[in-house]
């Protein structure tokens, strides 16, 4: 078994450097890797390209980076609950790369299966497809897309082991599940690391192999966007 | 004329045994609430879920358990989470069978626009433009005019494009309309709406047969 744990969050994002590029798994703020936005925003590290779904809301996951002035660059696909970075955006202080959901997922996926670039149907016609190479499969017309670099993934689990392996829970697995394995170094931080052998296999999401570093978060927020509720009839 | 709750009754007729389906955000969310209850469907949500079932009760909300609105959700008997790669990729290979989202402008030609307005309203695409460029079957739901009074059913989309040609049916308040490689077929109208009516709010070409029943909801 190869230890992947880390003491802490800080040696967990040990040799981060200003304008490197991330990726920071969540849908929204489900199973945003908490622990180490907090640790980045310490960290005071800047120039940052950030890749994740969304950017956060005023307050809390990403956009406590963006509070911070620390990226420069932002690629999502919805960035609508923000009004922090909908100021930077207008004003220019931030580029955006808006990016099809889709296709956000499928650059990460690729990066994580050692593909180079694929073909989507996805933006075909729209301002999306401007500059990119177009091929027609099957009577219908796709875009070239290629796989994401980056220097470090930071996703989040719920449940880990020293070897690195995940389970995630619910919808919390989302992007998560797509960017452990995508970048030079991936950070797991999962809210509950347990021995080697203490998982069951069968029920590994991602293998250890695809995760670098790992540690036990503490103190999960875990805050909802949207509560929506019944009423008892 | 139909209000939203009549939209999406009326598009829940479309939906059928079997039937995998993704509900867009606003009127198209109101859909899973009319669908008959005698046949079988699956609600997929493109942040990893099928097999969605209603909001939860108060106190039962997991922050680990949402759908693509950031909404608190539960799951139905028979429900799977998935990671993002493979929602999409379950869309793009069309095992979802129908699509239902809203629009700010729909041209005769199918195209669709729904996600920007320049200088205005810059949210982000979500994942609308892989949606609408790969399910077989997507319907509209929408009111017929914007606030302005102004068509959105038109010769060419004005804003920034979501896709081409790919919307099939647009379900309005005041008709249902199927979209041809004539244009706008008009298929039925609402309760108290008139042919002219529709006419009069359709900017794009309409086709409009001897016979126009009038929608039926229950």
């Amino acid at each position: 078994m190869i230890n992947k744990v880390v003491p802490s969050v800080q040696a967990a994002i040990e040799g981060v450097q200003d304008g490197q590029t991330f990726m920071l798994g969540g849908f929204g703020l489900c199973g945003i890797p908490e622990n180490t936005i907090t640790a980045l925003v310490a960290s005071g590290v800047k120039n940052l390209t950030c890749i994740s779904n969304n950017a956060g809301v005023a307050d809390f996951g990403i956009g406590l980076m963006l509070l911070e002035h620390q990226v420069k660059t932002m690629v999502a696909s919805y960035v609508g609950e923000n009004d922090v970075f909908e100021q930077q955006m207008l004003s220019g202080v931030l580029e955006v790369i808006l990016t099809p959901q889709g296709t956000l997922a499928e650059k990460c996926r690729a990066a994580q299966a050692g593909i180079p670039a694929f073909y989507t149907p996805a933006g075909y016609g729209t301002e999306v497809a401007e500059g990119k190479e177009t091929r027609e499969f099957n009577g219908k017309m796709h875009l070239l897309e290629t796989a994401y670099k980056a220097d470090f993934a930071f996703v989040k689990a719920w449940k880990g082991d020293t070897a690195g392996n995940l389970i995630f829970k619910g919808t919390a697995r989302n992007f998560n599940a797509c960017m452990a394995g995508a970048a030079t170094i991936t950070v797991a931080e999962v809210e509950e690391l347990v021995p080697a052998g203490h998982l069951d296999p069968n029920q590994i999401h991602i293998p250890g192999i695809m995760v670098q570093r790992i540690f036990q978060g503490t103190n999960y927020e875990k805050r909802i966007e949207q509560r929506t509720t019944r009423t008892k009839v | 004329m139909l209000d939203k709750n009549g939209i999406a009754k009326r598009i829940a007729q479309e939906v059928q045994d079997g039937y995998y389906v993704n509900l867009g955000i606003g009127i198209p969310t109101l859909v899973a609430n009319f669908v008959r209850e005698d046949i079988s469907v699956e609600f997929q949500s493109e942040n990893g879920v099928l097999g969605m079932g209603p909001f939860p009760f108060e106190g039962a909300e997991d922050a680990d358990l949402i759908n693509a609105g950031k909404q608190t959700i539960t799951t139905l008997p028979g429900a799977a989470f998935f990671d993002s790669a493979m929602s999409f990729g379950m869309i793009r290979a069309k095992q979802v069978h129908l699509t239902i989202l809203g629009a700010m402008e729909v041209a005769q030609n199918g195209d669709i626009a729904n996600w920007k307005i320049p200088g205005v309203m810059v949210k982000g695409m979500g994942g609308a433009m892989d949606l609408v460029a790969s399910a077989d079957n997507i319907i509209v739901a929408m009111m017929h005019t914007n606030k302005k009074g102004d068509s959105k059913l038109l010769k060419r989309c004005s804003l920034p494009l979501t896709g081409v040609g790919c919307v099939k049916k647009i379900v309005t308040n005041l008709a249902v309309i199927e979209v041809t490689p004539e244009g706008f077929k008009l298929l039925e109208r609402a309760p108290g709406v008139s042919v002219a009516d529709i006419q009069a709010a359709t900017e794009g070409q309409l086709i409009i047969p001897a016979v126009v029943p009038e929608i039926v909801v229950w």
